[in-house]
């Protein structure tokens, strides 16, 4: 057993019992990160950051929200917005706190795969962010059914029901998802629960496994540069500050993280105060109605690339139907990206714009989602259809040639090398 | 400067998908309709002279006998119940008819009330406007009816009371407590829906086009053209908003706070940065 004498301190009270010294060193001044970064990669701490608003938010709205048909409307609505003080500012966090980490993730996610941070060690990290993402969507989806109003029912009636085509077990699976053969209070009730409690601890945990992966390679740099963390820390600790390639976590890494998440703060709360309407769709301030299908059912502005995909292919091709073909190509992009590592062949770990052809990849990707997302909005109808079906074609096949393309430019970078 | 160059870029691709989403969506699920026109200028002007004694005399032998004029002492000759079996639709009092509707529209709503309000595809195939179009009466007789009933009105009225007034014989407000005094689901073939959250659902813009003309967003709808007057129009509005979206002004007043002091965070943590960062680079 270890021996205790009086500590002096609350410091080393703590320090004899916790060994907190040792965990701050490990977690914050000799966690070492690359010091050629810019602030994208400080943005996983403000999806962090943002993640906890969206918990403490969450967690005030909870308190007066009721999971039932008849009262979930009008306890968001009238008790949440108008009755409980500052209710109306939480709501406006979580909202519009939803629809930002998306854009975050985003940018988090882009950054990865633009400087190639998925790879050589990394995919680990790469398959943890991943397994967020699918999270989020799934905690952002179940959030959207809560407050019950028109585009919650209607959304939830038309993605349960894309679970109808899977072969075999796809009918009875929409009414195992349901608890009911139409969307119904045993399917509020039961995501209720997933959103407020099994989905956020799959989430604490999936976001601890992502830190932890972080730990043996690092993260990556500006310039794809391999460093030895050893000997790095090492001129940084000796004092060679100015010429180390590192920096730790505390307090430089922060210092620039802090600053990054106070101009993201300052956009978060003009849009939380003054523009939040493409966060908050207007339409779902109209109570649920089951026997009124509104004009336009489209999901929140993240998904809108997906569903594309989804309705991208309309019309049957030979013996297969569109619905299915459509629902297959829905199938491919949710899981595609996550296989980024495999599928990219070659070994440079550099950005974009310094490889030849993956350059051409990546934004090519970046415009088809975009065209996609915006599309996925748009009625599918005339000249509309088409566009979505030619971008959905060109999103499956950029991930289909990734390979070929990759490879060639793995060829195309050796021969350079040899020829130098 | 290279960050800057970065932020460019994402700042670029996100209004771009900004733009496609919000407003060039907007503008195909909600296309451009002319601004509301509170001169009703497609219906026929009514030109008459119009005395206060002879509308209150042809009020009291042609409306009373359905509508109340609770300001002036004549009762509903009905209660509400039996006026919305018999009707469809309960009568609305008249005492502030002549504040809250335009002139003009009131004139052509007496002559002909189904044209009037624009809902003349609803009463086809032998089914009448439950109120009998006065088409008979003289301008005159329509300017002297017009002239009485803007006597009798009011000066001031709160939002409230326009709002009950106008849309209270068919709209449900849960928010508001205010329950509609008629069931016109079967009389309109559609239920009104409950305008508690219309201000947030709708928006401010949209309604102002709506409620002056039905028809110019929903083609073929049921909901009568109100004819209500700019002022009540606004003051319709003013009361969506004070029950809708009642925190609107402890919002606006809050926000600078928040953001003066996010700017402050910013400005202070800019400063923390250079200075740690002054020693590593
Ligand atoms: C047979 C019964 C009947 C008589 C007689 C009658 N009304 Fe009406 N009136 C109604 C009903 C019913 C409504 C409601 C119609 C609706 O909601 O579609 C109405 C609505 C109105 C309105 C509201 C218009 C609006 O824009 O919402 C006014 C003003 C009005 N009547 C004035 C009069 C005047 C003036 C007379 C006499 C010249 C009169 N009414 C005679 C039944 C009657
Ligand atoms: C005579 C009955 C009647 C009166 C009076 C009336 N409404 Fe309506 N209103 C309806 C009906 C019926 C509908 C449903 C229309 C539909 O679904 O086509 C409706 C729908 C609406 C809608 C929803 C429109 C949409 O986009 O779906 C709004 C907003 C509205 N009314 C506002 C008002 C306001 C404000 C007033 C008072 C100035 C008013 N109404 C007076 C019958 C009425
Ligand atoms: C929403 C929850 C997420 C949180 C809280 C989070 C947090 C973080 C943090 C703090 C870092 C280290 C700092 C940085 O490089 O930004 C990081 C790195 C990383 N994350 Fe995430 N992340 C999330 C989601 C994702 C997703 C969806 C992906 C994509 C699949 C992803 C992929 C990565 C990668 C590749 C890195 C390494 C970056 C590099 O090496 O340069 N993360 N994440």
């Amino acid at each position: 057993m270890a021996k205790f004498e009086k500590a002096n301190s609350v410091g080393e009270w703590l320090d004899q019992r916790l060994n907190i010294k040792m965990l701050n060193r490990v977690l914050m001044t000799e966690y070492w990160i690359p010091k050629d970064i810019n602030f994208l990669w400080a943005m996983g701490m403000v999806l962090a950051f943002t993640f906890s608003m969206l918990l403490i938010s969450g967690i005030f709205l909870l308190m007066y929200y009721k999971p039932d048909v008849n009262m979930a409307f009008d306890s968001v609505n009238y008790t949440i917005m108008q009755e409980v003080a500052y209710g109306w500012l939480f709501r406006h966090i979580h909202g519009v706190g939803a629809s930002v980490v998306f854009l975050i993730i985003y940018i988090h996610m882009f950054t990865g795969i633009y400087y190639g941070s998925y790879k050589r060690g990394r995919e680990m990290i790469w398959l943890s962010g991943m397994l967020l993402f699918v999270l989020f969507s799934a905690e952002a989806f179940s959030g959207y059914m809560l407050p019950w109003g028109q585009m919650s029912y209607w959304a939830a009636y038309v993605i349960t029901n894309i679970f109808g085509g899977i072969p075999f077990i796809g009918d009875e699976l929409v009414v195992w998802i349901r608890g009911n053969f139409y969307v119904a209070d045993s399917t509020l009730t039961r995501f209720f629960m997933l959103h407020v409690l099994l989905i956020p601890l799959a989430i604490l945990g999936a976001i601890g496994l992502h830190f932890y992966s972080l730990r043996i390679p690092h993260v990556n740099n500006q310039k794809g540069e391999e460093i030895d963390f050893e000997e790095e820390s090492g001129k940084y600790l000796a004092g060679r500050k100015k010429q180390s390639k590192v920096i730790p976590f505390w307090p430089v890494f922060i210092a620039k993280d802090v600053f990054v998440l106070s101009i993201f703060l300052v956009f978060f709360f003009y849009l939380v105060f003054y523009h939040y309407d493409f966060a908050m769709d207007p339409v779902n301030f109209d109570p649920a109605n089951g026997l009124k299908t509104p004009p336009h059912i489209y999901p929140e502005w993240y998904f809108l690339w997906s569903y594309e995909v989804l309705r991208g292919f309309f019309f049957d091709i030979g013996p297969m139907k569109a619905s299915d073909i459509g629902l297959a190509a829905f199938g491919f992009a949710q899981i595609i990206f996550a296989l980024l590592p495999w599928l990219d062949r070659s070994p440079t770990v550099a950005p974009a714009n310094q490889r030849p052809y993956f350059r051409c990849w990546f934004w090519t990707m970046m415009v088809v989602l975009v065209i996609l997302t915006i599309f996925g909005k748009l009625p599918p109808t005339g000249t509309n259809a088409w566009v979505g079906f030619f971008s959905s074609i060109t999103f499956i096949l950029l991930f289909l040639i990734l390979p070929v393309v990759t490879k060639a430019e793995a060829k195309k970078v050796a021969s350079n090398k040899e020829g130098e | 400067m290279k960050e800057l160059k970065i932020l460019g870029v994402i700042i670029f691709f996100t209004l771009v998908t900004y733009w496609g989403v919000e407003p060039l969506a907007h503008s195909i699920f909600h296309p451009h309709v002319e601004p509301a026109d509170f001169e009703f200028s497609d219906l026929p002007p009514v030109q008459g002279k119009g005395e206060v004694a002879t509308g209150k005399e042809l009020v009291v032998a042609n409306c009373t006998g359905c509508h109340s004029i609770k300001s002036q002492g004549y009762p509903a000759p009905l209660d509400n119940a039996s006026a919305n079996a018999s009707y469809g639709v309960v009568p609305p009092d008249l005492s502030t008819a002549g504040k809250i509707y335009n002139e003009n529209f009131l004139a052509n709503f007496i002559k002909n009330p189904a044209h009037a309000t624009k809902t003349e595809h609803k009463f086809v195939g032998g089914k009448v406007h439950p109120m009998p179009s006065f088409n008979w009466m003289s301008d005159n007789d329509i300017a002297s009816i017009i002239a009485y009933l803007k006597f009798i009105a009011p000066k001031e009225m709160t939002n409230r009371e326009v709002f009950v007034d106008a849309c209270g014989r068919c709209h449900n407000m849960k928010y508001a407590k205010i329950k509609a005094t008629s069931d016109v689901s079967n009389y309109m073939g559609s239920t009104p829906p409950d305008l508690s959250m219309m201000i947030r659902s709708r928006g401010e813009h949209y309604l102002t086009t709506f409620i002056n003309d039905p028809q110019k967003h929903l083609h073929g709808t049921a909901m009568p053209r109100v004819g209500l007057t700019q002022e009540a129009e606004e003051q319709v509005i003013a009361f969506l908003e004070e029950i809708g979206d009642s925190k609107k002004e402890e919002r606006e007043a809050l926000a600078p706070y928040v953001l003066g002091f996010l700017v402050f965070m910013a400005i202070i943590s800019l400063l923390w940065k250079k200075e740690v960062w002054s020693e590593v680079e």
